[in-house]
């Protein structure tokens, strides 16, 4: 099989589920027996559901994946290796043999993740024998405008949710005539549930880097900023790195590549705060101010950072283009549907088998998203709506599954594109209770310059935490429906124009179970604890005290081998007995 | 521990929008911002209380109260959410004999706080105390890792 190369995915899920130890034994094996394999680091390739994991490539193109290691499992991994055996008890992909998750990259298209999980994010000599760099010596024999029209034909659209055509953004900024003008990466990545953007920046800087410089050539901007969220210490410090070795190799600073053109790039570190996602607070915020948005316009491609012509675009959108400069327009559009080009990547989390990264053409059904890539239900409970878009998002219910992944059909369910999350939810999920955590989240980050936003969503939030805990009237409903109204209609930018998302779609989908709440006072997917009760049913008990033991308030007693009893004022109904229970003896009413 | 503010805001001069990477750096030395660093800060930098006050306050990575030596960040992202991130936060709290309203414990061992999501959402649910990541939590794992992080004091 030649050479062997062995790659341990250290992105920060990996580095949480323990890649480290992983890559330690790896080491004192290799070196211990003298194998002659090559151990590297690389970021995430998106298996993160196997993590940890390492991927083996030998020369003859065999390439395997293992995951769900412990350290014991190297050993035998590592003997068969090198007797030139791939196949293994944990192993999870090969490109040769049957594997149990060969399906995985049969409908993905890798663009943006092109490099995540095969080379060393932190080695720009890796990035470059990948083409890296092959893009930015061919733009910079080009002129700003040929390069507007090469982003224009392709049909990228913003990556960041809203879905503006980049092309035309960057010609707003291009025709602009100031004589200093910048560029911006937004990595404000904030949307919980979503992790697209973190391993892009950990795993390919470059690509990012490298888009950057494009954009900054064709508009003629001479200075940037990289926003990066302060949670992703791990990308921070990346992209430090791979700023400095860019610098060293002549793609930045002044000059660049021999030309009279200069362009500089720095890091901000965010400080968190969800609203410094939206492009004008983000500014504010690179200014050193608190975060608040700004009425737009004028639009920042006019009046930006420091007053000056800025253009914005968020980290999967930048990483989009090198390739595109590369490939060229059409091959890019050749992928995805008429009005939506490209690909997209998802951060599929929840009550999923295969929580990961995927990246999928355009076009492609949810359902197929879901159960194709994504290996279908986690649980036994069947699927009950996927949640798009994070906060500014709504979820989408079975029934409308077979919708297609593009900007304006996702758009027509009430939900959004958004930046990429993708929470699959089955029966024991109360969609009240999801409106109201998206609602609380909102409700936290809003910034408090538009009323409706800042006094609003607390009402919201106060309306449905009343409908969880059984104190909900008939007019509740109606109450939200116009809260909804008035708060999209008068808040000046996209946190408040989308935070009744959440809501107004579990209303259009999932009225019942509001209604259920409400009137029967009853919470269908055992949720809202409020609303239960836990029972022994005493002819099913047989006393094996399983409940009482991982009861956390020791409220059950009983003898053993004697029916059990639950103190229902001292119950926090926390549902461990019935988890517990293996007889079925546990009653939720 | 006392941080030479000077040295810090000096290293920012001259820089644009210094005021968030000067608090930043200041917290990271000191561990919070107390009203003595921001008033010391506003008289190196000509920038008025008020507005660093309300820089600090706006972005909920400051503290301006003592924290203890460990903080602990509960993810209340979606799919920790979904996953039963809400009993992870009970059982912590109730595992450092927190009241609801404190947020740091008394010893000033651990300090628990709540973030929007850590992006393992694949692992959820996650905690992460200090730099490092906790994942695939059940309340039953809880008593330990504290348990080890304790241990690691005593032992010095």
């Amino acid at each position: 099989m030649g050479k062997v190369q062995i790659r341990v995915g250290m992105a920060s899920c990996g580095l949480a589920a323990g890649a480290l130890d992983i890559y330690n034994e790896a080491k004192k094996v290799i070196q211990e027996k003298k194998y002659d394999f090559e151990l590297k680091h690389t970021a995430c390739n998106g298996m993160c559901h196997v993590e940890p994991l390492i991927e083996v490539v030998t020369e003859d193109g065999a390439d395997t994946v293992y995951g769900n290691l412990t350290v014991t499992d190297l050993t035998s991994i590592f003997e068969n290796l090198a007797k030139g055996e791939i196949n293994h008890p944990k192993i999870v992909y090969s490109n040769k043999i049957p594997a149990p998750e060969n399906y995985l990259l049969e409908y993905q298209t890798r663009i943006v993740l092109r490099n995540c999980g095969v080379i060393d994010p932190v080695s720009i000599d890796e990035y470059i024998a990948r083409q890296g760099y092959t893009a930015l010596k061919k733009a910079i024999n080009l002129t700003g405008e040929e390069i507007i029209a090469i982003i224009t034909e392709s049909g990228l659209r913003g990556r960041g949710g809203a879905g503006f055509p980049t092309g035309l953004k960057w010609k707003f900024a291009h025709d602009n005539k100031s004589p200093k003008k910048y560029v911006i990466c937004n990595a404000d990545e904030g949307d919980p549930g979503a992790f697209m953007d973190r391993s892009v920046l950990e795993g390919d800087p470059h690509a990012i880097i490298e888009g950057m410089i494009i954009g900054a050539y064709a508009i003629g901007a001479d200075e940037g900023y990289l926003y990066v969220r302060a949670e992703y210490p791990l990308a921070i410090k990346h992209l430090s790195i791979a700023i400095e070795q860019a610098k060293d190799k002549g793609f930045l600073g002044d000059n660049i590549l021999g030309s009279d053109f200069s362009f500089h790039l720095h890091i901000k570190e965010g400080a968190g705060a969800f609203v410094c996602g939206e492009e004008t607070a983000l500014m504010a915020s690179v200014e050193g101010k608190r975060g608040m948005p700004n009425l737009r316009p004028p639009f920042p491609a006019e009046s930006g950072l420091w007053q000056y012509p800025t253009n914005i675009n968020n980290v999967e959108t930048w990483a989009n283009i090198s390739w595109i400069i590369l490939h060229g327009a059409k091959e890019f559009a050749k992928l995805g549907t008429e009005k939506s080009k490209g690909t997209k990547v998802f951060a599929l989390t929840g009550k999923i088998k295969n929580s990961g990264l995927i990246e999928v053409p355009m076009g492609i059904s949810l359902r197929d998203a879901i159960y194709k890539v994504g290996g279908g239900m986690k649980t036994d409970s069947p699927f009950k709506a996927v949640q798009l878009g994070g906060p500014s998002g709504g979820c989408i219910p079975a029934s409308l599954l077979d919708t297609i992944v593009d900007y304006d059909s996702i758009s027509q369910t009430g939900a959004i594109m958004g930046s990429g999350g993708m929470v699959v939810m089955d029966y024991d999920t109360c969609m009240v209770d999801i409106a109201k955590f998206f609602l609380n989240f909102t409700k936290n980050e809003s910034c408090g310059k538009c009323t409706f936003c800042r006094i609003g969503t607390k009402r919201m939030l106060e309306i449905l935490e009343k409908i969880t805990a059984g104190k909900g009237e008939e007019k509740d409903i109606e109450t939200l429906e116009a809260l909804s109204e008035k708060i999209i209609t008068t808040s000046l930018c996209g946190l408040g124009q989308t935070a009744p998302n959440p809501v107004l779609t579990t209303l259009r989908y999932f009225r019942d179970e509001y209604e259920a709440h409400i009137i029967d006072k009853k919470c269908p997917a055992h949720v809202c604890t409020d609303l239960l009760t836990y029972n022994i049913l005493a002819d099913k008990c047989v006393g094996c005290t399983a409940c009482a033991r991982v009861c956390p308030v020791n409220c059950i007693s009983g003898e053993v081998k004697k029916p059990h009893l639950i103190d229902q004022d001292s119950c926090i109904k926390c549902g461990s007995c019935y988890k517990a229970c293996k007889f079925s003896a546990i009653e939720i009413s | 521990m006392k941080a030479n503010l000077k040295a810090i805001v000096a290293k920012h001069e001259n820089k644009k929008g210094q005021l968030i990477p000067i608090l930043q750096e200041v917290q990271r030395a000191e561990g919070y911002l107390s009203r003595e660093s921001m008033r010391e800060i506003s008289k190196l930098t000509n920038i008025t209380v008020a507005e660093i006050y309300g820089v600090a306050t706006f972005y909920s990575m400051f503290r301006l109260k003592p924290q203890g030596k460990y903080t602990i960040r509960i993810c209340k992202g979606t799919a920790c959410h979904v996953s039963g991130a809400k009993t992870i936060m009970e059982t912590l709290k109730e595992t450092l004999h927190l009241a609801p309203d404190e947020d740091t414990t008394e010893d000033n061992l651990f300090t628990i706080t709540e973030v929007a999501c850590l992006g393992c959402c694949s692992l959820a649910p996650v905690i992460m105390i200090n730099d490092k990541t906790y994942g695939k939590l059940t309340s039953a794992k809880i008593p330990g890792i504290i348990e080890a992080f304790k241990k690691e004091v005593n032992n010095g």
